[in-house]
């Protein structure tokens, strides 16, 4: 670990600077190659069960296209401050990038706390875990992204507290920058369950 | 790296006896655990496999009863697959890879340790459901609506879903760990094109395992939630659909399989290409068929399903796909024909395992092609057919792959070569007692006995293939007892096996000493060409050529956390199998708080002085 050899000066790309560093990058995109069959899987689940709605309502008159078009786009800005995190840690700008960091996660934040109002509305309008395969496929693949979410908060919480304690060194900035790539990743989830789950539950 | 080590010596708190392998992230010590942990299960399921046969030796027999047969059948497959031959592949992964490629451990040390424990603790919660009465009992497919609440209302599945579940997280974490090794941390000179062919094999399957697992992960996160939170993924009367589990379970099954065999063909490339004293005949085609293999093992699962009723035209297209798959196979089989053509050929333990693989695996390869066929499936479709098939591809295949392996790495990994006498004696038992028992089921299955029922009517023509099978298994387990009797006899040997035992050694992990210390080479070699320790050889070289000078290696330490980690997710399983949220909160936070742990100490790791790598350090 060549972290402690580098007094002061942080390298280009600090991320990428120690072979630890590298592989936690490379190992950390396999494992979101993991994730796409994750969700993938989940995806193809609930396309296939999505029409069998048994008592419950539809999900055209379910979904509140407004309320989660907010949500997109809470997300999606999100995911910008992310960008212009990485950005300032390539600047080695430290505090300009707790800022970012902070912000990406208080979307983050908004981005749940829609999404448990918008369940809890769905459950007042009968439409439970139990009440159908729509209904059980729509929970798991919705909810385990909201469980990504979350996770993520916590992390990028704890990641913001490490450099404040720790600033930025060639052992936090890979984890910064792999926190960035989840983010992003979590961001594209979003986007396919805003156009297969919501619109497409529109149309029809 | 090296340069300001001194300066930055960090103590580091180092364990001895039992502490030193709980908290080990030593990718040789990791292999040892897998070996050990694997060996045990994979008696388990022997026994279980056993009973089986004994319950089958003669029409209406009441040995064991329909519903202990059930559960000996389920837990029998689930524990070969997924808790013996996996973890004794992960055993050799480890015990050889980092050595094959020049590194002097795996990419991610940690993960790597955290991957045995949570597979052990996900295994032994599978195996608790014997103790607790609650044996999972809808086979290893786990078809529903049989697995579902309706029909299986115990905690028996429940036991299968979460300690699958578990296990499975380890699995995963391998994969990731030893693709992301392979590609990043080759020594200087090894380009992909040079790496020996078990490397080349497990980077394919760490790749399979990569993409394939995660299925099964949504698999039993649905019958979980199925069974526990009354979902309806597989509830016909709510919607759900069943013929849903049969895809989700075979998009991951099928790439299983492969995940099973790669390893073994990597092994026996090995193993052949060193006993003839020859290169691998066609190295770049086996590269290439490696990964056809894999590719095309994700595009056939629907094989599994030809009676499910998808239409002509799904079967037809998963039909032909799967008959693909012969034509890669097929040349490997000749690659290791025309290597061992010509050779002079060493006829050890492990080159009669690996020369014994090539017939037998055809023959499980025939009969797959002979299933591909759409049309004869509906007649071969559950019968013993279809389980002679399988067990000639993964005993007379993986099995057999296995045991060339752990012959031939045996002085590597311990330092002790095993017996050649009994070593041979166990592989003809093992051998002989194999195909007595599975070659006449290609017969049983085409006179039509059906697969996994407990019992069958006398004068249908079965009872003396019954018989005979019966006898084989017996002959199987007396060959796994003449192994026990060899590997306890050579642990009291001397250790004394040499740098390179079989002299005939092709690949870097021959250049080093048995075993290797614990930081493997103490100068990273330079890789000159394909077969690198051969070519140093045959141009009179007592060791490689370094790569760097002599200096102190850098080292990680060991830790407690991957094991606490695999504890807490192993209480949480109980927690939610008996609704004790407080549990499953528990055991789920315990697991959390190590990893907040793990992200917020950083991992300084220590150093090995030039001194001290005099001494040697040994692993």
């Amino acid at each position: 670990m060549s972290a402690h050899d580098l007094n002061g000066a942080l390298p280009h790309e600090p991320e990428k600077a120690t072979l630890e560093g590298r592989n936690k990058i490379l190992g950390f995109w396999l494992f979101l190659g993991a994730e796409t069959v994750l969700f993938g899987t989940l995806f193809s689940s609930y396309l296939a069960l999505r029409h069998n709605i048994g008592d419950g309502p539809p999900a055209s008159e379910l979904f509140k296209l407004p309320t989660v078009f907010a949500a997109t786009m809470i997300l999606l800005t999100s995911s910008l401050m992310s960008v212009f995190a990485v950005q300032a840690l390539h600047q080695k700008k430290v505090k300009p990038m707790i800022g970012w960091l902070v912000a990406t996660i208080v979307l983050g934040l908004g981005f749940l706390g829609l999404e448990i109002y918008e369940f809890t509305e769905y459950i007042h309008e009968g439409h439970k875990m139990p009440t159908s395969a729509f209904s059980s496929s729509f929970y798991t693949l919705v909810g385990f992204h909201g469980a990504h979410v979350a996770f993520g908060v916590l992390w990028i919480g704890l990641l913001i507290l490490q450099i404040m304690k720790k600033g930025l060194t060639v052992v936090t900035a890979p984890k910064i920058y792999v926190s960035a790539i989840y983010w992003h990743f979590i961001d594209v989830v979003w986007v396919f369950i805003f156009t297969v789950v919501y619109l497409m539950g529109k149309v029809g | 790296m090296t340069a300001h080590a001194h300066a930055h010596a960090h103590p580091v708190k180092r364990y001895r006896g039992l502490m030193d392998w709980l908290t080990t992230v030593d990718h040789k010590k990791i292999g040892i655990l897998y070996l050990i942990a694997g060996a045990l299960f994979f008696l388990v399921g022997g026994l279980e496999a056993v009973l089986i046969r004994i319950q089958l030796i003669k029409p209406m027999n009441n040995f064991v009863g329909a519903d202990t047969f059930n559960e000996l059948l389920t837990m029998h497959g689930t524990t070969m697959i997924f808790l013996a031959a996996m973890p004794m592949l992960f055993a050799m992964m480890n015990a050889v890879i980092p050595l094959q490629i020049g590194a002097r451990d795996v990419a991610f040390p940690f993960l790597n340790a955290l991957g045995f424990w949570t597979f052990f603790f996900g295994g032994l919660l599978l195996n608790i459901s014997w103790f607790a009465g609650n044996v999972p009992d809808a086979g290893w497919t786990s078809y529903v609506p049989l697995a579902g609440p309706t029909y299986n209302a115990g905690h028996g599945v429940d036991y299968y879903v979460l300690g699958l579940q578990i296990a499975g997280i380890g699995t995963l974490l391998g994969g990731i760990n030893f693709m992301a090794t392979i590609i990043n941390m080759r020594a200087p000179g090894m380009s992909f094109m040079r790496m020996p062919m078990f490397t080349w094999a497990i980077f394919i399957t760490s790749a399979l395992i990569v993409f394939a697992f995660p299925v099964l992960t949504v698999g039993l996160v649905a019958l979980m939630f199925d069974r526990l939170f009354q979902a309806n993924f597989f509830e016909t009367t709510s919607g759900g659909s069943t013929v849903l589990w049969e895809h989700v379970f075979w998009v991951f099954g099928h790439p299983e399989v492969y995940i099973l065999i790669l390893p073994a063909f990597g092994i026996i490339s090995e193993v052949v290409s060193t006993f003839s004293r020859k290169r691998l005949f066609g190295y770049s085609s086996m590269v290439f068929a490696t990964i056809l293999i894999a590719f095309l093992g994700f595009m056939v699962w629907a094989h599994h399903m030809f009676t499910t009723g998808l239409g002509p035209v799904a079967n037809g297209l998963f039909s032909i796909a799967t008959m693909l798959i012969a034509v890669p196979t097929g040349v490997k089989i000749f690659n290791w024909l025309f290597t061992l053509w010509g050779g002079s050929i060493k006829f050890t333990t492990a080159a009669l395992f690996g020369i014994g693989f090539i017939p037998t695996f055809t023959m499980g390869g025939v009969t797959g092609v002979m299933l591909a066929a759409a049309p004869a499936d509906y007649q071969y479709h559950d019968t013993y057919f279809v389980v002679a098939h399988f067990h000639y591809v993964i005993v007379g295949g993986l099995i057999n792959g296995i045991f060339a392996g752990l012959f031939y790495w045996w002085p590597k990994m311990f330092g002790r070569t095993l017996n050649e006498t009994l070593g041979k004696w166990f592989f003809w038992t093992f051998y002989i007692g194999f195909h007595l028992t599975f070659f006449v089921q290609h017969f049983l299955g085409l006179i039509g006995m059906p697969r996994r029922v407990w019992t069958y009517l006398p004068n249908q023509g079965f009872d003396t293939m019954n018989v005979v099978s019966t006898i084989g298994a017996f002959l199987m387990g007396i060959g796994t007892i003449l192994l026990l009797i060899n590997v306890v006899i050579t642990s009291f040997k001397k250790k004394d096996a040499a740098n390179d035992p079989w002299e005939d050694g092709r690949s870097l992990e021959w250049s080093i000493p048995s075993p290797p210390p614990e930081y493997n080479f103490k100068q990273i070699p330079l890789v000159r060409g394909y077969d690198a320790w051969w070519k140093e050889k045959m141009e009179g070289k007592k060791e490689m050529t370094p790569s760097e000078p002599v200096g102190p290696i850098h080292m990680p330490s060991p830790s407690i956390l991957p094991f606490v980690m695999s504890v807490g997710l192993f209480i949480a399983g109980f927690g939610f199998m008996y609704d004790k949220l407080y549990l499953a909160i528990g055991g789920i936070a315990v697991t959390l708080i190590c990893m907040l742990l793990r992200s917020v100490f950083d991992d300084h790791g220590f150093h090995i002085s030039e001194e001290e790598q005099e001494k040697g350090v040994h692993a």
